[in-house]
């Protein structure tokens, strides 16, 4: 292997890039697979597999290059496979279908049409990825590189213009010309708090201390969130060359990544672009022959949710418990070790090379006047289109969901979205024109938080979610401060007692004293944010509240203890497939009569009312289950319903 | 050091930069309630029963006193309905676990505050440990001892203090750990021999 020389300036860097701009062409045919998490486990790494083979076989291996990349947010139509130059995308790809590819599209440049992307409104096959309707409304500056990349490889975000922002920002600008930059750029914390990053960086800087550090936060934990770790995975010379500009206008020699545990290939990939950044003279003494100094380390979290709050994670780097501490005084005054500190999400980071690049003109032309830039949401829940999306802020929640997201799964009715993880309030329906921004979410009860997106239909009940969402917390609440650890024991307590049914009228005073306390004084973000979906669901839903404690009933039928499961007769066709299934011999009846559910036996799993083919088993709450049928009652013949 | 001038409840008072809310309305005879501080330590923020209000560029929010510092201009309320309420509904969270017949500071200011510390234990009725998990025996250890000798083990509700075995040979009996208890939980250290017993009483079976 040839050895790695150090780029020493600017120009050194354009030649690098002019090198392997002329080494690859632009002709030779490019295989690039995600092989993200998603990806992975739909079996992108079977099809990696059957491509290398087949390349070999078709002795191809000069003529085409096969790049394993990051993730490119339609996790659900995985593994997703992009041919360049042309960039025909292929979805759901199996094993089987590699040969066609190689002999189809790599040797004739055809298209291989079943395994094209079908428009589901126009039924017609689509070629390219910006003409698919999840993509066609996005605006992807941080993710659309995440294809072109192998993570792995420098060689790769080089050849498109990676570092430059560095070399620039180092050799063509002073550290407070940066900061004005960012501040021009009205970027605000991606992590979720939307505190403007320019300041943050000028008061670390201007702090009095000589030592100061940076810090990438990606302890990602919010369930069904998956932004970081497609950034990390998939671009991580991204987030450095990010953290690199940040640490040279700060004044920081040195800085660490924070990876959660669960996150390995984002810990491999970051650690791999450490070394690399280091060989080629991004990081270490005298970057790009500057004199400026500046270190790297990848910290791995242990698994704590609250060790994503700042403070908590700079606990957690010291070797302590990650628990969270008071912040009157601003991290960036006193920070780790009680220096001054940075720390950003991974989001911000990444955000820092192309506003530098393209300038801050160009990145607050893009969203909304308080907040600019692109989002990135993970979109989830019952949406018919689930993935990563990235967007402009300022894109109405009805388009997200709607537009982007496809509309309700199973065309059913919307009832409300969650933004901003589990401390995110419900939206209802009469907000879904609200415009996604950091303001405007909070105005209505929620939060912009780091970018979960959770679509919920008519079949979910929101006093159950708001139960689901307490619990979450108080798994995860450090239990430090009284406010958050016993306010969200007994929240949970009353909250589960209303969906069993045993809630009185006094209880919903009691959450809301216990929520007014939390959210003015737990001690950090986890406690004051964590009664959002409770009061918003009390706020927009309080109907649904009242029929649990007043008249015992969930109108979704999804609280257990007030569902019951019952046979109509007028629909069952006897055919005995409840009957068998039933786990607790629950349900009565015979060959040529209909069945009936025993109450007493039933211990309401639902088996029978997913198995049966005629719709016949009802959910039934708040009503009295009707007698029972006279013995020997002949079923109303029916066709089965499909 | 940088004298700064701001008003506590109306009054002014001069506070030296590095001072809390809590410490410059101690020198103006303001007492704030408090249960996870001592002068003597290092400020905590956890038990947040010190919760007030203040008050910069029109905006006001609440804040704890033993931690927030003093700022110029700085208009604090240690007292309103807002304030009351709040200190009330954290006496009621923290007897979750301390109990109903909680004593020491808890208890006196279970009156003050009126406070009615059965209220939410009876929706969530679990056996109270006596303890609201202050730290501040955990912490006036570390200073005695110079090596912690209790500490907290576990997440959440699941939080306890326990003493560390393999450190137990350190404890001195020196009963700091007894003098700070707010809820009377930590009722006495010793006399001999000092560590089952510190781990009983700890533990609940004193």
């Amino acid at each position: 292997m040839e050895s790695i020389k150090p780029v020493r300036n600017p120009e050194e860097l354009e030649k690098l890039h002019q090198k392997i701009e002329s080494e690859r062409g632009n002709e030779k045919p490019i295989v690039s697979i995600c092989i993200s998490t998603g990806c992975v486990a739909l079996g992108a790494t079977s099809v990696l597999e059957a491509f290398k083979n087949g390349i070999k076989k078709t002795k191809l291996e000069k003529e085409v290059e096969i790049k394993e990349t990051g993730c490119l947010g339609f996790c659900e139509q995985g593994p997703r496979v992009t041919i360049y130059p042309d960039e025909i995308c292929y979805f759901k790809v199996k094993p089987d279908d590699v040969q066609e590819i190689i002999s189809q599209t790599i040797k004739e440049n055809k298209i291989v049409e079943h395994l094209l992307y079908t428009d589901p409104i126009t039924r017609k096959k689509v070629r390219r990825l910006d003409e698919i309707p999840f993509y066609k409304d996005q605006l992807r500056p941080l993710l659309e590189n995440n294809a072109r990349i192998d993570p792995k490889n420098i060689l790769d975000y080089i050849h498109l213009d990676g570092y430059k922002a560095l070399a620039k920002a180092i050799t063509q600008m002073t550290p407070q010309q940066i900061i004005e930059e960012i501040k021009k750029s009205k970027l605000r914390g991606r992590g979720g708090g939307g505190f403007p990053t320019g300041i943050k960086w000028e008061t670390t800087r201007n702090a009095a201390e000589q030592t100061k550090y940076v810090i990438v936060n990606c302890d990602e934990g919010d369930p069904g969130a998956f932004m970081d770790r497609s950034l990390m995975d998939g671009n991580p010379h991204s987030v450095l060359e990010g953290l690199i500009i940040g640490a040279f206008a700060i004044g920081a020699k040195e800085g660490y990544v924070y990876v959660r545990e669960e996150y390995p290939l984002a810990t491999e990939n970051i650690t791999t672009a450490i070394d690399q950044a280091k060989q080629y003279g991004f990081l270490g003494e005298d970057i790009l022959g500057s004199g400026f100094n500046f270190n790297v380390k990848v910290h791995k979290g242990a698994g704590a949710f609250v060790s994503g709050e700042s403070s908590a994670l700079m606990t957690a780097i010291e070797g302590k418990t990650g628990e969270p501490r008071p912040k009157y005084i601003r991290t960036a005054v006193k920070g780790l070790w009680n220096k001054p500190t940075c720390l950003n999400n991974v989001k911000t980071w990444a955000n820092i090379p192309l506003i530098i690049m393209k300038g801050a003109e160009w990145f607050k032309n893009i969203g909304t006047e308080g907040s600019s830039g692109t989002a990135i949401f993970s979109l989830v829940g019952k949406i018919k289109n689930t993935g990563l999306v990235e967007v402009p802020m300022g894109i109405t929640l009805r388009d997200l969901i709607y537009k982007i997201g496809g509309g309700i799964k199973d065309d059913n009715k919307f009832k409300a979205v969650q933004t901003g993880g589990p401390s995110g309030g419900f939206i209802p329906e009469e907000y879904l024109d609200l415009q996604v921004d950091f303001d405007e979410l909070d105005k209505v009860g929620s939060m912009m938080g780091s970018g979960g997106l959770v679509v919920m239909d008519e079949d979910t009940c929101m006093v159950d979610s708001a139960r689901y969402f307490v619990d979450f917390l108080l798994e995860e609440s450090c239990g430090k401060c009284i406010p958050c650890r016993e306010g969200l024991r007994v929240l949970s307590k009353i909250l589960g007692n209303i969906c069993e049914g045993k809630g009185e009228h006094v209880d919903i005073g009691i959450v809301e004293d216990i929520a007014f306390t939390m959210e003015n004084a737990s001690l950090c973000a986890l406690g004051t944010t964590a009664t959002n979906p409770v009061l918003t669901s009390l706020k927009y839903f309080r109907e649904e509240w009242d029929q649990h404690i007043k008249d015992k009933r969930c109108i979704a039928k999804v609280c257990k203890s007030l569902t019951n499961f019952y046979i109509d007769p007028k629909e069952c066709q006897a055919c005995l497939i409840c009957l068998r299934e039933c786990p607790t011999k629950a349900i009565e009846g015979e060959k040529d009569q209909v069945h009936w559910i025993n109450q007493e036996k039933c211990e309401k799993c639902g088996i029978c009312y997913e198995v049966c083919k005629f719709d016949a088993v009802k959910k039934l709450s708040g009503e009295p289950i009707p007698s029972k049928p006279a013995n020997g009652m002949k079923p109303i013949r029916k066709g089965v319903k499909q | 050091m940088k004298t700064l001038t701001l008003k506590i409840d109306g009054k002014e008072i001069e506070a030296k930069e590095d001072m809390t809310i809590l410490e410059a309305a101690e020198k103006l005879g303001i007492q704030i309630p408090t249960l996870c501080h001592h002068k003597k330590l290092e400020p905590y923020g956890a038990c947040r029963i010190c919760s007030v209000e203040i008050e910069t560029r029109g905006k006001s929010r609440i804040v704890a006193a033993c931690c927030y510092p003093v700022k110029n201009n700085l208009n604090v309320t240690t007292r309103s309905t807002q304030i009351d309420k709040i200190r009330k509904t954290i006496l009621e969270l923290a007897a979750v676990t301390a109990g109903e017949d909680a004593m020491g500071e808890m208890r006196k200011l279970a009156s003050e505050y009126n406070a009615d510390l059965s209220h939410l234990r009876s929706k969530t009725p679990i056996e109270p440990t006596r303890c609201i998990l202050c730290g501040l025996c955990v912490r006036r250890c570390i200073e005695a001892t110079w090596d912690s000798v209790i500490g907290f083990i576990g997440r959440g509700t699941k939080r306890q203090i326990a003493l560390y075995p393999e450190k137990a040979s350190i404890c001195t009996i020196c009963d700091y750990c007894h003098d700070v208890c707010p809820t009377g939980k930590i009722t006495s250290t010793g006399p001999d021999p000092p560590f089952p017993q510190i781990d009983d009483v700890l533990a609940g079976r004193e």
